[in-house]
């Protein structure tokens, strides 16, 4: 069984086309790369594979679960970092974390573990509006890691992200951390490294990888 | 499924706790409100409906304030992905966001009720006291549960604020009928509780209902 | 689709409709305290009803919605909705008109029916901000057909409320909403509240055979463009 399986996604956002035509295939433990220039509908793509947005025609199967119908199952196994970090800001990064766990019913023996390997767990009993990008960028992955996903869905993972932090994310978000990723960023050379499977879209369809994808 | 909605509630009460931005603005502008009736109606001391109609059209105008403000914490976050992406059921997520919103209107008239007591009503509130608490507690309930459902309906649109008023108030008619009409004679000196079962009923009624239709259309709300 | 029995739908309208004027005019005795103007009631009554009845055909619709997915549903129970809330603003213009026969006021809180119906109406009139503030179709529909079945258990609610409200402060002296008329009224009435149903059947089949042929054009157009 296929981790994620695309055949002709298609979403629309009003009279455009966000996404069109879109089929992959990707097996567990491997990366899917998604590239492509800004308003391309990478988020988009992120979005519908995280239940967030249903398809609007074609077969969407993520670990399992047909979407929309069976969105309820994805919570539980995906880890999601997008754009925004997803963490409330008059709360410390703490009490985020606590929050997540009772939710998902992760024991806050946990929380330790994450904090530590992030090396942010001196700063956990800030409120989060106090901390720099950088903090709250790994607070968002300590959150999108905490419940042991077996899928990362991760928007520019290393947006924020000085060389030694990024080094610290690393075992829990990147290649050596053994889950099936799908990741979408700009640095178009790391990702072909990193990544089993590349997609490029151009507006919301699916175009190959070169020079052409940015223009 | 209580737990999951326990655990969300329990981080909105935290939530207002830290930033005391929506409880205080209730009851503040509830008082202000009453000054402007004081102004307004160009009297010092009400009693019977013209007392109870004030009170219950001040606290459903505070009513709005919390509504709109009930996803405000997600709002600041960038959106409610963060609900949708835990595993917890659009019932429970209802469960929660209308506790909240009943704990913050019974905080709000712990202080606003007495307010217009000390400030505009003759007779004292004193005079029927559970009559009086009964009635505050049912209302809160179907405010509570009509207000959520109200608050996921807007949560997404654009003209949030403006939406959340002219869609609440309408839907609270009733509710704020069968209050005011069993507040009225509690206001009077002395105080007198007659009707006061078929009003209660009435809001009970209208209690029931609410809260099983935002249960059952909860779940098509705030996706996608 | 939606066309289907529209042509002897719309001549059963026309027959009953004309029937309905023939009546009021030359049938139905003038009320012996208003007068002529009172026969404003054989509109007036027979509107609110069948926009009373629309609304929660709308409700319904969108329940069928919610549970099918499908938007044809969406779409019967936009157009019952939208049609309703028009007669309901004649509702309220013909209530006022004839407030002021019967009272001399443009307006009386006298009415349970009428007041309910202003209320009802306040609501019904968010429907439209509600719905095009939403830019996503789907989202959209789904959102409306949640808002008109909150809506739509709404009405009997508010109704029974005010009712009881208005029963206390104005004990109501003059209602001819009452099932008490006079044979010859109650003819008349009732043959004027069957061809405002069926107008309103037919209004509502046709707006959305239009709106249906509109958006097939649409889907065309789009897949011509999609080929070119």
């Amino acid at each position: 069984m296929a981790a994620i399986e695309l055949e002709r996604l298609e979403r629309r956002y009003g009279e455009r086309v966000a996404l069109g035509g879109v089929s992959v295939r990707l097996e567990e433990g491997q990366t899917l790369a998604v590239l492509g220039s800004n308003g391309a509908g990478k988020t988009t793509l992120l979005r519908v594979l995280a239940g967030l947005l249903r398809p609007h025609a074609g077969s969407v199967r993520v670990l399992g679960a047909a979407l929309p119908d069976e969105r309820w199952r994805l919570p539980s196994q995906v880890g999601y970092l997008g754009h925004e970090p997803l963490l409330y800001r008059e709360l410390t990064g703490r009490e985020n974390l606590r929050y997540h766990a009772d939710l998902h019913g992760v024991p806050h023996s946990r929380l330790g573990t994450v904090l530590t390997a992030l090396d942010i767990d001196h700063r956990a009993d800030e409120p989060v509006r106090d901390l720099s990008k950088g903090l709250i960028q790994r607070f968002a992955i300590a959150r999108a890691v905490l419940h042991d996903p077996a899928l990362l869905l991760l928007d520019e993972p290393r947006a924020n992200l000085d060389p030694s932090a990024a080094e610290l994310v690393e075992p829990l978000i990147g290649r050596s951390s053994g889950r099936t990723r799908v990741l979408v960023t700009h640095d178009v050379n790391g990702a072909l490294e990193e990544s089993d499977v590349a997609l490029g879209l151009k507006a919301g369809r699916p175009a190959p990888v070169d020079a052409e994808l940015y223009r | 499924m209580i737990a999951a909605a326990r655990t969300i509630l329990r981080k909105d009460l935290l939530i207002e706790l830290r930033t005391k931005e929506s409880v205080p603005a209730m009851v503040l502008f509830s008082i202000t409100v009453y000054v402007l009736f004081h102004f307004g109606l160009d009297r010092d001391s009400l009693d019977g409906e013209l007392a109870s109609g004030v009170l219950w059209v001040t606290l459903l105008l505070a009513a709005v304030i919390g509504v709109s403000r009930l996803f405000a914490a997600e709002s600041a976050q960038g959106g409610i992905d963060g609900l949708l992406l835990a595993p917890v059921d659009r019932t429970a997520l209802f469960l929660a966001k209308a506790a909240a919103l009943f704990v913050f209107l019974t905080a709000v008239e712990l202080l606003a009720v007495p307010a217009f007591g000390l400030l505009l009503l003759g007779p004292g509130l004193g005079g029927a006291f559970p009559e009086l608490l009964a009635v505050l507690l049912l209302g809160n309930l179907g405010m509570a549960a009509v207000g959520a459902l109200v608050a996921a309906l807007a949560a997404e649109t654009r003209a949030h604020e403006l939406i959340v008023p002219l869609l609440l108030l309408p839907l609270l008619v009733p509710l704020l009928i069968s209050c005011a009409q069993a507040t009225e004679p509690l206001f009077r000196e002395p105080a007198a509780t007659e009707d006061l079962g078929r009003w209660l009923l009435l809001l009970t009624l209208y209690d029931v209902v609410f809260v099983l239709l935002s249960v059952a259309v909860f779940d098509f709300l705030l996706e996608d | 689709m939606y066309s289907k029995g529209l042509a002897p739908l719309a001549a059963a309208t026309v027959v009953t409709l004309t029937t309905a004027f023939a009546l009021v005019f030359f049938y139905a005795p003038n009320d012996a305290d208003q007068g002529f103007v009172q026969k404003i009631f054989y509109v007036h009554v027979p509107m609110a009803i069948v926009a009373l009845g629309g609304f929660v055909a709308g409700g319904v619709f969108a329940i069928k919605h919610l549970r099918s997915g499908d938007s044809s549903w969406d779409m019967r129970s936009y157009v019952a909705i939208h049609q309703s809330i028009i007669l309901g603003l004649g509702v309220l213009v013909t209530g006022a008109i004839w407030a002021k026969a019967s009272w001399g006021h443009w307006w009386v809180w006298d009415e349970p029916v009428l007041v309910s119906f202003l209320v009802v109406f306040l609501l019904y009139c968010v429907y439209y901000p509600l719905r095009f503030s939403i830019e996503d179709r789907e989202r959209q529909a789904r959102y409306s057909s949640v808002f008109a079945i909150t809506a739509g258990a709404f009405v009997p609610l508010n109704f029974v409320a005010v009712r009881m409200a208005e029963s206390f402060t104005h004990p109501r002296v003059l209602s001819q909403t009452g099932g008490d008329l006079p044979g010859d009224m109650r003819l008349t009435f009732l043959v004027a509240l069957l061809g405002m149903a069926l107008l309103f059947v037919t209004l509502w089949k046709l707006e959305l055979t239009a709106k249906h042929a509109s958006m097939q054009l649409k889907k065309l157009r789009n897949r011509a463009r999609v080929a070119a």
